[in-house]
């Protein structure tokens, strides 16, 4: 979430779930919601049937909420930066802006006026395949909203203008006044339980816990302190991408992966193998043995979330209580135990008796968690920055000012994709989660009745798309990119756009990330998985 | 309280605020009123006059979930009038299908079980009705059984306007009255998603996990409140467990975010945790393949390995890879682990999303 951070000073949804149902206007983009956040989703759609919000959904595949919505754009892959970039310039261009937050927490109007006056509805109309009245449309029914809400998910962020089109989103909040507000804000939806959380406890390259830089001494003399330690490494660390370059002089040699699977959440399967097998040394802390864990030296088996206490951090920064209810599984054991444990091997012992006692410390260490303790916690979530014990949370960030001060506007230029469609490879592919299963679906591919509903990898193709590759429902295909080739099945689905495919990353057999782009947004590191281009041919069954 | 507004309710004074219903007043102050449709968060219907309570000066007996709280009105809720009317409406509906409690998965948790005890109505004064529907079982989660359904509409305002999936709705009249999906067909050719919203809010044993008779009696579990595994939503749920298996998760109707609310993955997608292939000892490899080990040897290895790696390449040649999954504790102490311990700051997790 670099680039929200970027802009606002911090990266985490600036409104909390239940400001959804007060938004006047919402604005859903690159986030096939009923099916990665269905909880969320409800919302949405209650806020649309019971509350009468107007739903403004931007997704090329015709996602279950475009059903709800009032306007909906199908834009071309990977051109969110020109619609974007669109609607601020008709705003401008009418004169729609909220101009007393603009002139009091703003800075550089006339920049962003002069940066996206070519940004015209034509002009974006021939970038992103909208029709121009409907940009039109769009940017005034955004901005005569008292208060607008954007939500968005990865389909933003895994781009190679990821970062971009972040920016550009909070421009046009900031635009239209729609930050600091209850119902309004930019919202980016977290896909996996905890990954705000683990960006908030410093499982980053380049910050401690609560986004403090190591790379300012002050912070490493406070750390250096509490931990126990002369010094702490200055040089801001490997990013997961970097970690996994490869050979080469600074390669890492041995890698600790906890409860990740690299080998199928990664784009380009074969480079993330070969890089794992040129390690020295590989250890896997996970509940399962994951193809990432069969490769590994050592493999510790940890225990799953209903055989531990801790917390989580959700999506609208809430931390909640995670309670032990069973006892761990054969020998299994919590994270925290493992390393605490290796820790002492190390000669660092760390003492702690439980996850409440680690909570001491980060609290003590993490300004933005200072209030948070598990006693707080047993009645109900604190949504950080609670900064001390009698803070109550914070649900709406940025109500008075900006961490900066004043907030920037970004200027965001429209970057084709990284790939490009061609004779060779003509469709575009895009990937993603569908509601049965999560992420690579170690975890819910256990679980018979998710299976029994979603079976297999289908690639969900438009029925003009079928036709012209002369492909019935169910055919066996192969799907080759620049990088590799996969073989599945196909659903031949309305929900698809001419020209684009899909398919879900859940799944082992028919790895998708074999065949998707690693080209990395250059400031948050996060690879394309959004789009890449490829082309399919019916297979003959084998049996 | 601020508005001034107080009311009576069996002799009490109680003070209340505009909007609120006779129902809500004797909620906040703990006063029992029996409820069966009545469902938070979705608009009241007063269709099982189960809540009706006796307002003085008033001819008819008024729902309390649906009838606003006045100013110096008059409420008993157990008048021998009140207690009359639920003995009747509980008859009625224990006439409507086959309530035989001893058979039924959702003793222990039915409104209408608990009623009828704490009423003392006997189910046999009326002749049952004989069944109209099948009992569904064709999907992998839910069961429908009709024969229990008191047609409350519960489960279609859960569907409809909490989850706003609108998978079912009612269905023809009179004694062939039905909760149905569109055309009547099961679930699983429905819009249906399986968030398992409407079993939640059944009060009955209609709709009920497909796994309820291989799993032990609510009596026999405990439950424990904690936090979903699965997406960034965080919803509070608990999972009711004995000897150390998990058999049920249950959404807390009084947290935020969610407040009740589940999806499929997060009510139904628990089997993992008990599953038999999850990793139960530390495993080494020896000779090319990876063999069971303890905790000792492991730990060693690791220490080991991590260490003379350090030594010749230094600590940056050192990464962790922590989890987006794990809890807050698990990875900051991993963070610590790669900074304070080893000396390096390459770590990272894996979904920069
Ligand atoms: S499981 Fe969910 S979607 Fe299906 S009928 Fe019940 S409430 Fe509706
Ligand atoms: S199935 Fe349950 S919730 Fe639905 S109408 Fe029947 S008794 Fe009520
Ligand atoms: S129940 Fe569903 S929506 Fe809620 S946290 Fe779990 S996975 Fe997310
Ligand atoms: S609970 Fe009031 S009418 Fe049913």
């Amino acid at each position: 979430m670099a680039g929200l951070a970027r802009v606002l000073g911090s990266g985490a949804m600036t409104n909390s779930i239940s400001d959804i149902e007060k938004a006047h206007v919402l604005l859903v983009t690159g986030s096939n919601t009923t099916e990665t956040h269905p909880v969320l989703a409800a919302a949405i759609k209650r806020a649309v049937k019971h509350r009468g919000a107007k739903l403004i959904v931007v997704d090329p595949r015709r996602i279950k909420l475009t059903r709800f919505a009032h306007i909906w754009l199908r834009q071309n892959p990977g051109t969110d930066t020109a619609w974007i970039n669109c609607l601020l310039h008709v705003i401008i261009n009418e004169d729609m802006l909220d101009q007393e937050f603009v002139d009091n927490r703003t800075r550089g109007l006339d920049r962003l006026r002069e940066h996206v006056s070519r940004y015209t509805p034509e002009y974006a109309a021939g970038i992103t395949g909208i029709p121009p009245e409907k940009l039109v449309q769009t940017a005034r029914m955004y901005a005569r909203a008292p208060a607008a809400a954007i939500l968005y998910t990865m389909g933003i962020t895994q781009h190679t203008s990821g970062t971009g089109n972040v920016m550009a989103l909070a421009d046009l909040a900031m635009l239209c006044g729609n930050l600091g507000i209850p119902g309004g804000g930019v919202n980016p939806l977290r896909g996996q339980n905890n990954v705000q959380g683990a960006c908030d406890m410093g499982a980053l390259p380049d910050v401690y816990s609560g986004y403090q830089k190591v790379a300012v001494p002050e912070n490493r003399d406070k750390m250096a302190r509490a931990w126990n330690v002369k010094s702490l490494p200055h040089k801001p660390g490997l990013k997961l991408t970097g970690m996994l370059a490869g050979s080469g002089e600074d390669a890492v040699k041995a890698l600790y992966v906890i409860g990740e699977n690299p080998v199928l959440s990664d784009p380009d399967v074969q480079h993330t193998r070969q890089a794992l097998q040129n390690l020295e040394f590989l250890v896997v802390q996970d509940i399962f043995l994951t193809e990432t864990a069969s490769m590994a030296d050592v493999v510790l088996p940890a225990c799953s979330f209903a055989e531990k206490d801790g917390t989580f951090t959700n999506t609208e920064r809430r931390v909640q209580r995670v309670r032990q209810a069973i006892d761990p599984l054969g020998e299994s054991r919590p994270d925290w135990i493992i390393i605490r444990d290796l820790g002492s091997r190390f000669g660092h012992p760390m003492p702690y008796r439980s996850s409440q006692d680690i909570m001491q410390e980060i609290a003590s260490v993490t300004p933005s968690y200072a209030g948070i303790d598990y006693l707080r916690l047993e009645k109900k979530g604190l949504q950080w920055p609670c900064t001390h014990q009698e803070h109550p949370g914070t649900p709406i960030l940025h109500s008075r000012e900006f961490a900066s001060g004043r907030a920037e506007f970004q200027c965001v230029d429209y970057t084709p994709p990284a790939e490009k469609i061609d004779a060779d490879y003509p469709l575009w592919l895009t990937t993603g989660r569908s509601l049965y299963h999560y992420h690579t679906g170690s975890m819910t591919r256990k679980v018979r009745g998710l299976n029994t509903l979603e079976r297999e990898c289908c690639l969900e193709i438009s029925p003009q798309d079928a036709q012209e590759a002369g492909l019935n429902d169910q055919d066996r295909v192969s799907v080759r990119s620049r990088r590799g080739e996969i073989s599945t099945r196909v659903r031949i689905s309305p929900a698809a756009v001419p020209g684009t495919v899909f398919i879900p990353f859940h799944f082992a057999e028919a790895a998708a990330n074999v065949l998707t782009n690693p080209a990395l947004d250059p400031v948050a590191g996060v690879p394309e998985y959004k789009v890449c281009a490829v082309y399919i041919e019916r297979k003959q069954e084998t049996g | 309280m601020n508005s001034g507004n107080t009311m009576q309710i069996n002799g009490q004074n109680l003070p209340f605020q505009e909007g609120m219903t006779i129902l809500d007043v004797a909620r906040l102050h703990n006063i029992f009123i029996p409820t069966m449709c009545h469902l938070p968060g979705a608009p009241p219907t007063g269709a099982c006059r189960l809540c009706v309570v006796e307002v003085q000066g008033a001819r008819n007996l008024a729902a309390a979930c649906v009838t606003p709280a006045q100013r110096d009105m008059q409420i008993n809720t157990e008048s021998p009038r009140v207690v009359n009317s639920r003995r009747l409406t509980l008859q009625l509906l224990l006439a409507v299908g086959e309530h035989d409690c001893l058979l039924c998965p959702s003793s222990g948790q039915c409104v209408l079980q608990d009623l009828a005890y704490r009423y003392q109505v006997n189910p046999k004064r009326f002749a049952p009705r004989t069944v109209m529907h099948r009992t569904e079982a064709v999907n992998p989660f839910i069961l429908r059984d009709f024969s229990k359904c008191v047609l409350c509409g519960r489960c279609v305002q859960a569907c409809c306007d909490i989850q706003v999936n609108d998978a079912i709705s009612h269905a023809y009249r009179g004694i062939k009255s039905k909760i149905a999906a569109a055309g009547d067909r099961p679930l699983k050719e429905s819009d249906c998603v399986f968030c398992g919203e409407c079993m939640q809010a059944c009060p009955v044993g209609s709709i009920i996990p497909v796994e309820s008779r291989q799993s032990p009696r609510i009596w026999e579990t405990h439950k424990v409140k904690t936090t979903c595994g699965y997406c960034g939503v965080g919803c509070q749920m608990y999972l009711h467990h004995r000897d150390g298996v998990l058999y049920r998760v249950e959404g807390d109707i009084q947290s935020p975010p969610n407040y009740g609310s589940l999806c499929v993955k997060g009510r139904f997608g628990f089997r993992f945790v008990n599953s038999s292939s999850r990793l139960q000892t530390p495993l080494v490899r020896e000779n090319g393949s990876l063999r069971p080990a303890g905790w000792q040897e492991a730990l060693d290895r690791v220490h080991e390995r991590l260490d003379s790696i350090r030594q010749s390449h230094g600590p940056d040649a050192l990464g962790i890879l922590a989890s987006a999954r794990t809890t807050n504790e698990d990875s900051y102490v991993a963070q610590k682990f790669a900074r304070a311990v080893l000396g390096t700051n390459n770590i990272d997790h894996c979904a920069r999303l």
